[in-house]
């Protein structure tokens, strides 16, 4: 839609007064900010690899596959991540959970295998978004180094062990649900969802009471 | 004609038509949602999911509606039936249902193999409330893991629809499935030590509108929004039953019935539904080879095509009647004709044969009663005729010979020495020759063998041609009833095998591509009985060769 003309308001530059039109003010003003500089000197430079950036807890780095309470991983292999990815580097085989094993019992299902290639990540975070047990997350693990692309291929192990690591740092708090499995495997306790669409103010079910009952 | 309204829009029904409030809504182009009812199944309307306001228009205009909702799927239109199904109260009810329905429902959605093909998330985020009001802890009922050798139950998904049930009853008539308790303790189950195990059985896994039966064959291997669905036709049996092939990657993951009236109904069996593990064993030929005195020559796809086509032209000095192509009935129309046309033009004294038909037992009719005799009327045949388009190949072979030579009287040949160049073009994934009769192929002259697996006469013939599993390739199947069905190009086979139809096609020094649907137009312009292949492309449903089968369509079976 073009702008109204009535609604547009031009502003003028006002005119420059005799020391202003000497610019000399100006160039003084100038010359006081570099005086400052040099009288309160305050180094930028970061003497890497000796001295570690300190990076915010939100970076994006490595990824890492997060535990349970009971140990195992937290993933229910629902590839909700391998969906969501952009650079598709993730790759994830599922196996239905041993039925007989009481360590098992709640979960329905978990990856056999849970690999990312770390060369193909573009660390977008989509995947730690997607994924509704929070079981992948990044961490703030930037140096990343490897003699082959094989070496890169991070499997389930090797997630698991980025966990280990990590989970314990102040730079890399679990973020969520510390612990216990997130809601989709969870069986014996589960949870009302919030609304997800909006309400409408005429909806006569909304407006009831108790559950089923229409007025 | 009889006219029904569907939300104030007239809708004319056949006279004689026996519909629904769903299926006369389907017509004007409306959905009613629906979980039980399922048109080839009888009617329970126990899921009330499609509640409807139901009415009359009277004679002298004036319309009464009846004060409460009607579920659609009991109640039959006829001639001035009003139904509203999107009105307030409709979409109140609906909220209301999907809301109880979802009461117990986990919401495991991320482990569920059901999701994103699932009714109760489509209709959640169509006609649902998208939050639940439950505060108590859910009725959780433990899973079953065999409800069957190929089907498992998530019994907490379940949402008592039983269209499983009614299926064992009333289809397979095995009745395995039952609902035991009553109340909020309902759960479908089998009787102790009878597991659901008919030939039909994967289909309660289809009907389940839920995920609660699963199949435990593909279970885990996908997320259904991966898959890449072609329209094809089964190759297990005659009935040709219309079917999706569902990859990812070249990956062939399940075959999924898909609703044909004119081939077999909604169904398939479950030989079909599982049978196609073949197409991707390691018995698959991979490359093309040409042997001379048992060593191997080329592997080279260029070079084995033009020095088999320059041997070939060769014959035409030979003795009348010594070269026979016998073409298999898992040919497909196009490929049998291409090479028929292709062995006359090399060698007009060519002679053709039907490689041979595998039959097992009698046809298999469903519903069984409880002795495990069929009962009438029939919903479902699974043939003794294992082979899928044997009338296409006969068709084919009619046309350029008068009799069609079985493959015994070919092997009887070939063992007196009569015959000295054999082409065989198999494809029969159980193997179409014995070690016993691959010996007689020994006194051959020639052996071209053009086959899908690795066989007895594969191992000793003089040029192979690695050719596709029928999921790789586009063509037309005939079925028992003459019903001309195209199958469809979903995957790739594996690296060094191509079309069965691309090969003979280059072979045949043809110019172009290889392309079914022109490929059938020729066809249809040369032979007569295939005239119906005229339009090229031959749609969802298969066009029918015999006009007999047109003006009575066979609804199952």
């Amino acid at each position: 839609m073009p702008i109204n003309p009535k609604d547009i308001e031009w502003v003028e530059e006002p005119a420059m007064n005799f020391w202003e039109s000497t610019y000399l003010p100006a160039v003084f003003d100038g010359l006081r900010t570099t005086g400052q500089h040099v009288a309160d000197f305050h180094p930028v430079t970061e003497f890497y690899p000796e001295q570690k950036p300190d990076l915010p807890s939100h970076y994006r780095g490595v990824h890492r596959l997060n535990r349970d309470d009971k140990g195992r991983v937290k993933c229910v292999a629902c590839m909700m991540c391998a969906t969501a990815c952009p650079a598709r580097c993730i790759d994830i085989v599922a196996q239905d959970a041993p039925k007989d094993d009481p360590h098992w019992a709640d979960r329905d299902k978990f990856p056999k295998s849970f690999v990312i290639d770390e060369l193909k990540c573009i660390y977008c975070g989509m995947c730690e978004e997607a994924c509704p047990v929070d079981s992948i997350e990044l961490t703030n693990i930037f140096d990343l180094t490897g003699m082959s692309r094989q070496e890169m291929m991070f499997d389930k192990e090797k997630l698991l062990s980025v966990f280990d690591q990590t989970k314990d740092s102040a730079h890399n708090p679990v973020r969520t649900h510390k612990g216990k499995l997130g809601h989709a495997s969870d069986f014996t306790n589960l949870h009302t969802l919030g609304p997800a669409t909006s309400v409408r103010a005429d909806d006569r079910s909304a407006k009831a009471n108790s559950a089923g009952v229409i007025e | 004609m009889p006219t029904v309204i569907v939300n104030n829009k007239p809708v004319e029904i056949g006279p004689s038509e026996k519909l629904n409030c769903i299926q006369a809504a389907e017509r004007a182009g409306d959905t009613i949602p629906s979980y039980c009812w399922h048109h080839d199944l009888s009617v329970v309307a126990s899921c009330r999911m499609c509640l409807v306001e139901v009415g009359e228009k009277k004679p002298d205009g004036t319309i009464a509606m009846q004060p409460k909702l009607s579920p659609g799927c009991q109640t039959p239109v006829k001639d001035g039936t009003v139904i509203v199904s999107n009105s307030e109260k409709v979409l109140a009810a609906q909220k209301a249902t999907l809301e109880y329905l979802l009461l117990n429902h986990p919401l495991d959605c991320p482990v569920c193999d059901q999701a994103g093909e699932c009714g109760l998330q489509d209709y959640s985020y169509k006609y649902g409330r998208g939050y639940s009001r439950l505060q108590e802890p859910k009725n959780i009922k433990p899973d079953k893991d065999y409800i069957g050798d190929q089907i498992t139950l998530f019994t907490d998904r379940c949402i008592m629809c039983t269209r499983c049930v009614r299926f064992t009853r009333e289809i397979s008539g095995t009745a395995e499935m039952q609902v035991i308790s009553r109340g909020t303790h309902e759960e479908i189950d089998i009787f102790p030590g009878e597991p659901c195990n008919n030939k039909l059985a994967g289909n309660v896994v289809d009907l389940c509108p839920v995920g609660a039966l699963c199949s435990k064959d593909f279970l885990y291997q996908q997320r259904v929004w991966w898959l890449k669905s072609k329209n094809s036709v089964c190759p297990g049996c005659s009935t040709g039953c219309s079917i999706t092939v569902d990859q990812n990657e070249d990956v062939l993951y399940r075959l999924k019935p898909r609703e044909n009236p004119q081939a077999q109904g909604s169904f398939m069996c479950d030989e079909g539904r599982f049978g196609w593990k073949y197409a991707q064993s390691d018995r698959r030929l991979t490359s093309p080879e040409q042997r001379t005195g048992g060593q191997t020559v080329s592997r080279d796809w260029d070079v084995v095509l033009s020095s088999l086509s320059t041997t070939l032209a060769d014959l035409s000095d030979r003795k009348p009647g010594t070269f026979v192509v016998t073409i298999s009935p898992w040919a497909t129309v196009e490929e049998a004709y291409l090479l028929a046309k292709f062995a006359k033009d090399v060698n007009p004294n060519a002679r053709l044969a039907l490689g041979p038909v595998r039959t097992v037992g009698e046809d298999d009719l469903y519903p069984k009663d409880i002795h495990g005799k069929p009962s009438l009327p029939t919903r479902f045949t699974i043939r003794a005729e294992k082979c899928p388009n044997r009338r296409g190949v006969e068709a084919v072979l009619n046309h350029f010979r008068e009799e069609v030579i079985p493959f015994t009287t070919v092997l009887h040949e070939v063992e007196n020495g009569s015959v000295e160049t054999l082409f065989v073009l198999g494809g029969d994934p159980e193997g179409w020759i014995g070690d016993a009769d691959a010996a007689k192929l020994d006194k051959l002259k020639l052996l071209i063998v053009q086959d899908l697996l690795a066989s007895a006469a594969s191992s000793k013939a003089h040029f192979v041609l690695p050719g596709a599993a029928w999921a790789e390739k586009d063509g037309t199947f005939v079925n028992h009833n003459g019903l001309a069905q195209a199958i469809h190009r979903g995957l790739r086979g594996p690296e060094g095998s191509r079309p069965d139809g691309r090969i003979l096609f280059e072979l045949a020094g043809r110019s172009g591509l290889f392309h079914a649907a022109s490929l059938r137009q020729e066809i249809a312009s040369q032979i007569p009985e295939l005239a119906a292949l005229s339009v090229g492309d031959l749609g969802e449903f298969g066009v029918s060769l015999t006009s007999a089968a047109k003006t009575e369509p066979q609804p199952v079976g």
